[in-house]
């Protein structure tokens, strides 16, 4: 069962992973971290497969793709938020941690729910509430890149020429 | 025909380019830093390409530098190893990279730079196109030479009227963040103009530009004009001719008009840029650190505003005052011009040029319950230290008269 860790609007990447952390890219180790200063319980808490719940412009500030990694690292299988920073966005995409956005899940999940969510549809389903969301649609050759698990893994396989074909 | 930054856009597409179009470009520069080189090392490893242009590639060390403990050490060792092994010719460790990046000249105007630090919009003052990615994108560009961007939708902001002495660009900029919110422009294009923008130097407009990214733009953009091109040929490496590119019958999102004054000096209280309040709302605050410095406020005026305010009188003594020269070229004009033993006389810690302080690794981390004013961009919890220390941020005069008085200080009264 995954359970939804509620966090606020505007939390920045220090919050995600402070910058005296980003010593390392083992992402287990930053995992360990995670949200340290904001949520203390969390990176003890966290189950894999959990789900991180949060207001508007996740991940906002800092370029450090630490902070995505982090997230997975952790254990967390996916970011729902109202919306998300531009950098943090793009990152969470490149290094393949699935990400919706839907401003009413954000609102509709509690700290503690239980939910559900299909990656590939984008639904998620609130079972402590009896309630369901769509995230919106991401740009296809967005989806390209998720669907290859991340930027790197897409260039192994293509030409960047191909995203945008 | 468009804004800024759809006719910086298409310039490089070869075609119009209009905002919500995601488009493939070719990039002249990619950045990055002893901070985000590793991952961006990783993900290149992990592509298995050879690099497309070693020549585009710069690579800065400012972050944590000289290295401060055994990892940083062996990070920068692992990163050396690998601009040697790749032959990368263009490593610097001279300050902060963004400073270093327009003095060596990879910043011109019309020019996309895509850098591995979200201050990499600082270029925009200069006409440039510039953003920060993550690492991974930075490797995958030294493999493609390329990076995809959605056009973004601009907002333009209209800067009018004359600052009132001790309100400098750092005020202006902090009130406007304050009036947006760190997501105001979230996936916008900033625009500034207007005959306040046209009557400041460059080292203040690229405050408006470093800034940018608190309120969640991708990139603030100032047309180049004759101060901009006179900048680049007397104090930066750049080499012309500079083409001009001017906006054509732009379609902006929104615009927002500032007539700046009426504006007095202006401080961001901690912990968000956004929670903004005029510098006499919080007058009298105790303060255990002044920072002087970053890719914000680091510059050579930026030292002479701090010096003329410092010059013949002492620091606080239980307030540490320290100073970052951005650079080494600043540091070098900085010492000749004598503001070094202004500061030494004063009673402040000179630091090495490089980020310093600002994200709490080294040379001036916070302890919990202690309060700072800086100059930098960024107060959020945790950045200099511990996440029960405090940060305001403001002008270098606010943080040079605050470091006067112990206390957060209008700067007005040393005029």
């Amino acid at each position: 069962m995954a359970r939804a860790w509620k966090f606020e609007d505007n939390l920045n990447t220090d919050e995600i992973i402070p910058a005296r952390f980003n010593i390392t890219i083992d992402e287990k180790e930053l995992g360990g971290k995670a949200f340290c200063e904001v949520r203390p319980d969390y990176a003890a808490g966290v189950q894999p497969g959990d789900v991180v719940v949060a207001g508007w412009n996740f991940g906002c500030a800092s370029s450090r793709e630490h902070a995505p990694l982090a997230i997975r690292g952790s254990g967390a299988i996916c970011v729902i938020a109202a919306s998300f920073a531009r950098i943090f966005f793009r990152n969470a995409i490149n290094i393949g941690l699935p990400i919706l956005e839907s401003p009413e899940a954000s609102a509709g999940i509690a700290e503690g729910d239980e939910v559900s969510v299909d990656l590939g549809a984008g639904i998620i389903t609130n079972l402590t509430r009896g309630t369901q969301y769509q995230a919106r649609p991401l740009p296809d050759f967005v989806l390209r890149i998720a669907a290859a698990g991340g930027l790197v893994k897409f260039l192994r396989e293509h030409d960047m020429e191909e995203l945008t074909a | 025909m468009g804004t800024l930054i759809e006719e910086i856009f298409s310039r490089r597409a070869g075609r119009t380019v209009q905002a919500g179009e995601i488009v493939l470009l070719d990039v002249d520069t990619i950045m990055s830093h002893d901070n985000t080189t590793p991952l961006a090392i990783k993900a290149f490893r992990e592509i298995g390409k050879p690099l497309r242009d070693p020549s585009r590639i710069v690579i800065h060390f400012d972050h944590a530098y000289p290295a401060p403990n055994l990892l940083a050490a062996e990070n920068q060792q692992k990163i050396v190893r690998f601009i040697r092994e790749q032959g990368i010719p263009n490593f610097y460790h001279r300050g902060v990279c963004h400073q270093v990046m327009i003095e060596e000249g990879f910043v011109r105007p019309g020019g996309i730079v895509i850098g591995a630090d979200s201050h990499t919009v600082t270029y925009g003052a200069l006409g440039c196109f510039s953003t920060g990615l993550g690492s991974s994108e930075i490797g995958a560009a030294w493999v493609t030479g390329k990076t995809w961007f959605k056009t973004p939708p601009t907002i333009h902001v209209v800067l009018e009227g004359r600052a009132q002495p001790g309100v400098f660009s750092k005020d202006v900029m902090l009130h406007l963040a304050g009036q947006l919110g760190m997501d105001g422009a979230t996936y916008r294009s900033l625009e500034f103009s207007g005959p306040y923008i046209d009557s400041l130097p460059v080292h203040e407009r690229l405050v408006f530009s470093n800034m940018s990214v608190e309120v969640g733009a991708k990139c603030g953009l100032i047309a180049a004009d004759d101060t901009t091109i006179a900048y680049l040929e007397q104090e930066t490496r750049a080499v012309g001719p500079f083409e001009r590119i001017a906006v054509h019958n732009p379609q902006y999102e929104r615009e927002i008009h500032l007539d700046v004054s009426q504006l007095g000096p202006q401080v961001a209280c901690h912990p968000d840029v956004d929670q903004v309040r005029s510098l006499e709302s919080v007058q009298g605050l105790a303060l255990d650190q002044v920072y002087i410095g970053t890719c914000t406020n680091g510059r050579y005026e930026d030292l002479v505003v701090a010096a003329n305010i410092l010059r013949g009188r002492q620091v606080h003594r239980f307030t540490r005052t320290l100073i970052t020269p951005a650079s080494q070229t600043i540091y070098e004009k900085a010492l000749a011009n004598g503001l070094i033993q202004v500061f030494l006389d004063a009673g402040c810690t000179v630091n090495a040029p490089g980020c310093g302080a600002c994200i709490g690794r080294h040379g001036g981390v916070l302890a919990a319950g202690e309060r700072a004013l800086t100059t930098m961009n960024r107060n959020f919890i945790g950045r200099m230290g511990s996440p029960e220390a405090e940060i305001f941020l403001g002008s270098p005069a606010a943080a040079a008269a605050s470091a006067l008085e112990g206390c957060i200080a209008d700067p007005r009264k040393y005029l």
